[in-house]
């Protein structure tokens, strides 16, 4: 049985926070203690740097870090070496344009989304502008899915990416990966997907979905801040450049420039990696898997069905994906700047975000340039979405007035 | 005699004052003349994003025009900066402006040259929203320092 509040007793923010609604949960997630020990313990008990030491400490250092290969292995269902280590999913991202960009020409075609964060837009804006690479969109129903039927007509010789987010950050849309990825691969086109705020809602088969690239972020499914996984295939990581060179990721080199950089996925981690922060996450993996990504699943989806229920009788606002199953809920306070009802929300103890969440071409989509996002996760609450619908019901403009005064 | 300080303390009037600059705002909308200096402020926030225009003759600010997207704060602050500065000397409208962006500050500053914008006195305490009062008074306080420059 899932049993949310034993959960809420293992984050130290809730227990020493009761005050608060942490409904940004798409922004950041709050970490339970056992990731807190496990950075902890790495400080207080073995710190030393990795790959380069022959004493006790520098070994478990180092036995520590790789088994958080082993176990992101595991959680994603692929082989330990086809696990990077980077500092973040934009690191991830930006990875995978640089070394797909080495194969690209001129009027090739990436395909992406109106929904995608600006991570998974900007990396590809710049091989348009030095390439000359095309950007085509792939079309998406007005709450942000993938429309399947239309998707095969995109497709032409030249397309040669795709690359989506599996659940996109403003609407939530959960996308038919693999149905997509049978389709790009139909078409010799690769794929990639941007899984940031898929990792820890749900669970993640990289070998089903037979995507050729993935990345997250250890900070939204509850490890720490500074480390991103990137997932690749692994002959397809060994043909990749990495952006960044330096120690640990070369094999050797000589006075005349020639080098042999380490097989993947060294060849990707240059200098010192967040190596506390690599060991954090395996203890969040292990936390998450411990209550099973499916159970996590079903529990935030019925959560959202609740906020989704008691919301929409409310006619002071408006929602833009009430239909969506899983992910945050984006509304806006009719007559209400976003980040004014936001503000509101603070004084009241509630953590949403607004704005345009990083998806500044979203608008094109939802035809509003700002919005209020909720965002929920395994510990929160039916009774605080009750005491969150109270206070969005009496947001006016008056009363977003008021916190200034 | 009653205080400047004393009428801004009263916080339905303050309320009815922001209201009405936000839905109503004074000197909006862009004119298309080259007379005017101008400044877009869109890259101090990823959220609001408005253009300022300023005229400037014989040492006095003739008018100020403004548009975008902007919350209520950046609106309202912009709107009423503009009535306050509309005919002031460059070096009177300096002093107004450093004397407004030191109360959104929490810094001394006299209230009786803000006027209306005295309704800004607690911004501070929403100390992530400190951005949205100042963002137009950036701006005409950016353009006054490039005009002088081009003058001397």
């Amino acid at each position: 049985m899932y049993d949310v509040e034993k959960i809420r007793k293992d984050f130290p923010m809730i227990v020493n926070h009761p005050e608060l609604i942490y409904f940004d949960n798409g922004a950041t997630t709050y970490k339970p203690q056992c990731v807190i020990d496990a950075l902890t313990g790495f400080y207080n008990d073995y710190t030393s740097n990795v790959e380069r030491g022959e004493y006790a400490t520098a070994i478990r250092a180092d036995q520590a870090y790789a088994r958080t290969r082993d176990v992101i292995a595991k959680m994603i269902h692929c082989e330990t070496k086809e696990i990077v280590f980077l500092s973040n999913i934009t690191a991830v991202l930006n990875q995978i344009a640089y070394g797909l960009s080495k194969n690209l020409k001129k009027d090739d075609t990436i395909l992406i989304s109106y929904a995608e964060h600006a991570s998974n837009v900007l990396p590809w804006f710049r091989l348009k502008k030095e390439l000359g690479v095309n950007i085509r969109y792939i079309p998406l129903d007005k709450e942000g899915n993938v429309i399947l039927d239309e998707l095969e007509k995109i497709f032409d010789d030249s397309v040669k990416i795709v690359s989506l987010a599996y659940v996109t950050n403003v609407l939530g849309s959960i996308q038919p990966i693999k149905e997509m990825t049978e389709i790009a691969h139909r078409h010799n086109a690769l794929v990639a997907v941007d899984a940031a705020q898929a990792i820890g809602h749900l669970k993640i088969d990289v070998r089903d979905l037979d995507v050729d690239f993935l990345g997250f972020s250890s900070h939204k499914m509850c490890g720490p801040d500074g480390v991103g996984v990137l997932y690749g295939k692994y002959e397809l990581l060994q043909k990749m450049e990495p952006i960044f060179l330096g120690g640990g990721m070369n094999a050797r080199f000589d006075i005349d420039g020639n080098v042999i950089l380490k097989d993947a996925p060294e060849r990707f981690e240059a200098g010192t990696p967040h190596i506390e922060g690599v060991i954090g996450l395996t203890a969040a993996a292990e936390y998450l898997m411990n209550i099973g990504l499916d159970h996590i699943h079903a529990y935030e989806n019925e959560l959202r069905a609740y906020l989704i229920q008691k919301m929409l009788p409310l006619d002071n606002i408006e929602i833009y994906n009430p239909n969506n199953p899983s992910g945050p809920v984006s509304f806006n306070v009719k007559e209400v700047f976003a980040q004014d009802a936001a503000s509101y929300l603070s004084t009241r103890n509630i953590c949403v975000r607004s704005g345009n969440h990083c998806a500044k071409i979203l608008h094109n989509l939802i035809g509003v340039d700002q919005s209020i996002r909720a965002s929920l996760y395994l510990y929160n609450t039916k009774e605080e979405i009750d005491r969150f619908v109270e206070e969005v019901s009496k947001i006016t403009l008056e009363e977003t007035i008021s916190i200034f005064l | 005699m009653a205080s400047i300080k004393d009428y801004f303390n009263d916080q339905n009037l303050m309320r009815e004052l922001l209201l009405d600059h936000y839905k109503y705002p004074h000197n909006h909308g862009l004119l298309e003349n080259d007379k005017y200096l101008s400044k877009r402020m869109a890259s101090a926030s990823c959220i609001d994003d408005i253009t300022v225009q300023l005229d400037v003759e014989d040492d006095v600010i003739k008018d100020i025009r403004f548009d975008g997207v902007a919350c209520t704060i950046s609106t309202a602050s912009t709107s009423i900066m503009s009535d306050l500065l509309i005919g002031k000397k460059v070096e009177e409208a300096e002093e107004i402006i450093r004397n407004y962006l030191n109360m959104i500050d929490n810094k001394d500053y006299d209230p009786e040259i803000l006027e209306e914008a005295n309704v800004f006195q607690n911004v501070y305490k929403q100390a992530n929203r400190i951005k949205c009062a100042t963002i137009g008074w950036d701006a005409v306080e950016e353009m006054l320092k490039e005009s002088g420059k081009e003058d001397d």
